[in-house]
């Protein structure tokens, strides 16, 4: 009981800390005291961070390589800004952040849709098999919704192929992607929204379903022998994951007017898993704060103008230099130790 | 089939010809066996690795199998547990035919094991690992663990008193929050042995549960072996080279040698079995 206390105050502290982060960011944009720039790279910010959070889940703790995490969030962030504009047409649903929520929820579904649909062939097998189909799903998804055309006429939804003549105004016109989208995504959803996915991924990873996820990630032979069903455990996380980002990813749909399919390239599949890896993998928390950083990096080296990217490369390797140090590592390590002899006095001071 | 080859065929069936010898009174030959293995043999690809392999182990039998390296000892845990598809013969669990299932099924008919190289989850704390044998005796599904509801809460206390209790016949509920991995190795070999008894099996199947321990770890291994057998009244089926161990605590051997069953029977026939000292030492010299 005693150890179930000490991981939920932990807990705590750490979403003490990313509220008290929110509170300082809020402040200062009505304050005035944060630049346009930075600004509005906040919701950007949020949405990476889910996105970083729910791929550690399927890379970290379940042990699978996903490269397609973005094209999950293209399909939610255009099923979510196809559902926004029928609720307002169809339903009148004039509640700005009413519809945000609700488009959210339709984008985590169609998302979760997209991976249901390709987990249950994929993750039966073993080995790499995961990573070269979300790849491909990632670079299907794209093309595919380049085709795709979908307009409104009074309140009702028209989808066509590779056809642009469809009635009503346009609301995703293939290559040219959503245009006309109003903006509702705001900084305190975005805030919410990360909350929100902390909870559920911390919450799963501490209970029986994480514990059997993370045990078919540590050795898959024991875990059979043990009555677990591997691949029923492997598609929790990676539909939970595929939930989350559908979610950011009508989030990030609706913080721009105009969004395209190329948004959602491999790059940016790519640089999601940077944040996981330079977060450290199976590390939630590592995940947010390396996830910040690196987007709020490319904005902050504006100075150096055409050297930008060469100093972003070599701030990652120095980072990763500093992550792999040994002296670091033997540091964090004796922390590490200490802490469990801490545990293990207590627990033995429990049974007495 | 040879008339010899029939008769042979039924005298290998039966492990221990005797039913019980008064040790257990629960102990009943008589009905349903734990375990019955009818023919069972596997290829890979024309190297048969067993053959011919029949066995019956009764309710609350402590069962040895035995063999030199290489006989085919793993070969056989891997049949019965559904690792391997056997590609012939048929397991019978507790009088049910296993033909089509896989590792998982087979554990919740009652089958759970041990590896010959420790297979722990290393960074999980030795009560998160007898957690994950528990999977499917304490559960609650996936929303009630991300909601936080009510049964999370029991099933998570739960799972928690019985982690201990099941430790606590090894006298290791004190390391219960230590990380698995930095357990000495014969605590890893015991850590594992009570995560197989979590799953609730009714067969229990070690794989050289001694080795690597010194003399007294292995003498109290053994005590602590019959104690979970008499405590859980399940059976034990064990893959030792510790003779002493085996001779010890077996009430029934059975000994492989290239995939095929060359002995069955006590520990005393088996000693004096003369194809089982030609297959460890080798076939005396003529004259």
């Amino acid at each position: 009981m005693k150890k179930l206390k000490k991981s939920t105050v932990n807990n705590l502290i750490s979403f003490g800390i990313v509220i008290i982060a929110f509170i300082i960011c809020q402040s200062m944009i009505a304050s005035g005291a944060m630049k346009r720039s930075l600004k509005g790279q906040m919701v950007p910010i949020c949405v990476y961070i889910v996105m970083a959070v729910s791929l550690n889940l399927v890379v970290g703790i379940s042990g699978e390589l996903s490269l397609g995490h973005a094209g999950f969030m293209s399909v939610g962030a255009f099923s979510g800004i196809i559902a926004s504009a029928w609720l307002r047409a169809a339903l009148h649903v004039d509640n700005e952040v009413l519809r945000l929520v609700l488009a959210m929820i339709v984008g985590g579904v169609f998302a979760g849709i997209a991976g249901v649909l390709i987990g249950i062939p994929v993750l039966r097998l073993r080995g790499d098999y995961l990573a070269i189909v979300t790849l491909a799903f990632g670079e299907i998804i794209r093309n595919v919704l380049n085709c795709l055309y979908f307009s409104l006429e009074e309140g009702r939804l028209h989808v066509s192929f590779n056809n642009p003549n469809i009635p009503g105004t346009m609301l995703v016109s293939g290559p040219q992607g959503a245009t006309g989208v109003d903006k509702i995504a705001t900084f305190p959803m975005g805030f919410a929204l990360i909350i929100f996915s902390l909870i559920v991924v911390m919450n799963l990873i501490n209970s029986r379903s994480g514990r059997a996820i993370m045990a078919t990630r540590d050795n898959r032979i024991a875990a059979e022998a043990m009555g677990i069903n591997v691949t029923k455990y492997k598609m929790m996380a990676f539909v939970t994951a595929a939930v989350l980002a559908g979610m950011a990813g009508a989030l990030y749909g609706m913080n721009f007017s105009t969004v395209a399919a190329s948004k959602f390239k491999f790059d940016t599949s790519i640089l999601v898993l940077v944040f996981v890896v330079l977060g450290g993998i199976g590390n939630i928390w590592g995940s947010i704060i390396a996830a910040t950083l690196l987007t709020v990096l490319p904005e902050l080296l504006r100075a150096f103008a055409d050297y930008r990217m060469l100093v972003y490369a070599i701030v990652l390797i120095l980072v990763m230099l500093v992550t792999n140090n040994p002296m670091l590592r033997s540091l964090f390590g004796q922390l590490a130790r200490r802490k469990g002899r801490d545990d293990q006095v207590q627990v033995g001071g429990a049974e007495e | 089939m040879t008339q010899t080859e029939g008769k042979k065929r039924l005298l290998d069936t039966k492990m221990v010809p005797a039913p019980s010898q008064g040790i257990i009174p629960e102990r009943d030959l008589l009905s349903t066996p734990v375990l019955e293995a009818r023919h069972l043999g596997i290829e890979f690809g024309g190297l048969k690795a067993v053959e011919d392999f029949n066995l019956i182990i009764g309710k609350t039998e402590i069962a040895g199998l035995i063999g030199p390296n290489g006989a085919g000892k793993t070969t056989v845990f891997n049949l019965l547990t559904k690792v391997y598809q056997p590609t012939m013969g048929t397991v019978l669990l507790n009088g049910k035919d296993t033909a089509g299932m896989n590792t998982v099924q087979a554990n919740k008919l009652g089958i759970a094991r041990t590896f010959q190289n420790i297979r722990l989850f290393d960074n999980m704390t030795v009560e998160d690992n007898v957690r994950i044998g528990l999977h499917n005796q304490v559960k609650y599904g996936m929303f009630t663990g991300i909601l936080r509801l009510p049964g999370y809460w029991k099933g998570e206390r739960r799972q928690h008193e019985k982690a201990l209790e099941l430790l606590s016949i090894f006298d290791m509920q004190d390391l219960a929050g230590v990380r698995a991995g930095s357990l000495p190795y014969g605590a890893q070999r015991r850590l594992e042995i009570v995560r197989a008894l979590a799953t609730n099996p009714s067969l229990l199947l070690l794989d050289e549960p001694a080795a690597g321990m010194n003399p007294h770890e292995t003498e109290e291994l053994m005590h602590n072996i019959i104690k979970i057998r008499d405590q859980f009244k399940i059976a034990v089926m064990l893959i030792e080279h510790d003779m002493n161990l085996v001779m010890g605590i077996c009430e029934g051997i059975c000994v492989l040698n290239y995939g095929r069953i060359i002995a069955k029977g006590t520990a005393d026939e088996i000693q004096a079995n003369p194809t089982v000292i030609e297959a460890y030492l080798g076939k005396k010299k003529e004259g």
